[in-house]
């Protein structure tokens, strides 16, 4: 049941949830502010940061000539994209045949790919760095794919069996009395039915794999390192570079804000499907 | 053409029979009704004869020809399910033509018989909005509509109505009903409302258990009912069965007698009891009577405005010449 807002009340929702929202993207506005700030004045207290120090690009000049930014980027964009793309592959299929054609174990066996998620990655870390080096996957990025594929999957299949539950299986004994054998059937209704919810399985699963950090900084060194390890390489033990430090991680955030921003209503969707109809 | 011929049809799920051997001949243009309570198997036999469900042994026939193994696009059925089952991402028109699509028909004589479909149906003012926009009824056309432009040699209707509120319901029942004599196709209609089953159909299959305890037509199932299930079944308000001493006079196990076939009497009548509840509907009155010595309740339906109230005494008697009678298994007795 609706209840009644007044303007009053309603003002005030607003501002709490600006409030909110605030507090929630404070850090990544400050990050962003101090990337153009220099590194003595990036120390200063808050107030004096923002109204007092000078605005400069000059950390973003030293964060290029320092590392390779491109490199890392296109490490990251390959890493990210290819582990979605092989978890996909595997997961369709399971999550379709789990979906449509479900056994007896069907749920115990979801149930338990989600358990895997609960065990904490350190767990593993050692036995997984002694695989790595064996088979030489070790800093490399198809390494990097294979463990954050595996890592992902069982969140990518919950994710598509949950959608591919939502298309009633009447519609496609609909399609097969209509006349439409198994090309016809996957191509005009199951796929335009099921687009939508690989698309969302696909950004959600590129964010998550592009902001990974234990796995992709624990089993890279110099060739295969992400974003993330680039960030990792301005934190320093001598002390901390601010400025350079927040310059790197805008850098390393913004392509992911960027692809977010535009595809939030896709993934509003796609985290709350099931849930409302 | 759709002549439909179920030889020795047997269905079972693992180790479950739900449908034991079964022979049904529904003839061409026949509107033939499965009814049955939930869980009967008539949805199951509904989808054995579509081809959704393979037959565990037996035949299925249509027009003489052996349709056991053919998939089920080419049996040359159509059919409306429960929830409609549209597809969500085309619109009406796309939806009606679809099938069309699939036959390989070309884009006039689609663009044609849509447009015939939908003007039958009243949705030509519907034709490119999607049917999430469309009201519950709506899209039942559709779905009627997007089976006739195939002009199929039959129609499978699974519980059509059921998700449709109580006055719509009515209504599309007459449109159905209205739709079959125009094309006089043999029309297959699953229920478990035996009041769509009794206004709608040529033929009743009632179904129990995935066994048919009866076939005929509405009024034979109501004169002549075979056994005690269908007797219950059919008809509403329920028949009343008493067993006993008032059965033994009759010479049977079980009698029946129809709410409608008592009369409310002054004194003197050879039945009394207490109005338990009285129902008035002003076309008629239903009484639930108890302390009658016969049953818990006697249900007995007067016509017109009859003024007993909860509590009084009420005396009863039944026309005799719509007794029914049963033996100790139920059957029923010459």
């Amino acid at each position: 049941m609706a209840r009644a807002t007044t303007p009053r009340r309603k003002a005030f929702n607003t501002a709490l949830a600006w409030a909110v929202g605030l507090v929630i993207f404070f850090p990544i506005l400050w990050i962003v502010v101090l990337s153009f700030k220099t590194e003595g004045d990036a120390i200063r207290p808050p107030l004096e940061v923002l109204f007092d120090a000078a605005w400069t690009v000059e950390s973003y000049g030293v964060v290029q000539e320092r590392s390779n930014y491109v490199k890392h980027f296109s490490n990251s964009v390959i890493i990210a994209l290819g582990s979605t793309v092989l978890g996909l592959l595997v997961a369709v299929p399971a999550a379709w045949s789990m979906a449509f054609v479900p056994s007896r174990r069907t749920k115990d066996i979801l149930m338990w790919m989600l358990s895997t998620k609960m065990l904490p990655a350190v767990g593993v870390l050692y036995p997984i760095y002694l695989i790595f080096i064996k088979l030489g996957l070790l800093d490399t990025r198809t390494g990097l794919v294979i463990v954050l594929m595996l890592i992902n999957l069982p969140i990518i299949v919950w994710m598509l069996y949950t959608y591919f539950r939502e298309i009633p299986g009447e519609i496609l004994e609909a399609a097969r009395m209509d006349g439409a054998g198994l090309r016809e059937e996957i191509l005009y209704v199951l796929t335009p039915m099921a687009v939508p919810g690989i698309a969302s399985t696909l950004l959600l699963n590129v964010i998550l794999a592009w902001n990974e950090a234990f796995w992709t900084l624990n089993l890279t060194a110099a060739n295969a390192g992400p974003l993330t390890a680039f960030i990792a390489s301005y934190s320093s033990p001598e002390g901390l570079f601010y400025a350079k430090l927040s310059a790197a991680s805008t850098m390393a955030i913004a392509p992911i804000l960027i692809l977010g921003w535009f595809s939030q209503r896709q993934l509003v969707r796609g985290l709350t499907f099931g849930a409302v109809k | 053409m759709g002549r439909i011929v179920l030889d020795k049809v047997n269905k079972t799920f693992g180790e479950v029979e739900v449908i034991p051997p079964l022979d049904l001949e529904i003839e061409d243009g026949e509107f033939c009704v499965f009814v049955g309570p939930s869980g009967c198997g008539k949805s199951t036999l509904l989808r054995l004869i579509a081809g959704l469900e393979d037959v565990s042994s037996g035949r299925i026939e249509i027009d003489g020809e052996d349709v056991t193994e053919v998939p089920p696009a080419k049996r040359g059925l159509a059919m409306v399910f429960q929830s409609y089952a549209l597809y969500p991402h085309m619109t009406v028109r796309r939806n009606i033509a679809f099938p069309l699509r699939m036959a390989g028909l070309d884009r006039e004589e689609i663009e044609r018989r849509v447009a015939h479909a939908a003007e039958v149906l009243n949705l030509t003012a519907y034709l490119d909005r999607r049917p999430g926009q469309l009201s519950g009824g709506q899209r039942q056309r559709v779905a009627i509509g997007r089976a006739i432009v195939r002009e199929p040699r039959a129609f499978l209707f699974d519980e059509p109505l059921s998700n449709l509120d109580a006055a719509l319901r009515v209504g599309m029942r007459l449109e159905i009903s209205e739709l079959h004599n125009r094309l006089k196709t043999t029309m297959i209609y699953v229920t478990h409302d035996q009041v769509e089953a009794m206004t709608m159909a040529d033929k009743i299959v009632v179904l129990n258990a995935g066994r048919i305890e009866q076939v005929g037509s509405p009024l034979e199932l109501y004169r002549a009912p075979r056994n005690l299930f269908v007797a219950g079944f059919i008809g509403s308000p329920k028949m009343n069965f008493i067993e006993g001493a008032e059965a033994a006079k009759h010479n049977a196990h079980t009698i029946g007698i129809r709410p409608e076939h008592i009369e409310v009497v002054g004194e003197g009548g050879p039945w009394r009891g207490r109005v338990g509840v009285a129902e008035h509907l002003g076309s008629d009155t239903f009484f639930h009577v108890h302390d009658t010595g016969l049953a818990e309740t006697i249900t007995v339906r007067a016509p017109g405005e009859v003024a007993f109230r909860a509590g009084d005494t009420i005396h009863l008697s039944p026309r005799l010449e719509h007794l029914h009678r049963f033996d100790a298994n139920g059957v029923r007795l010459a």
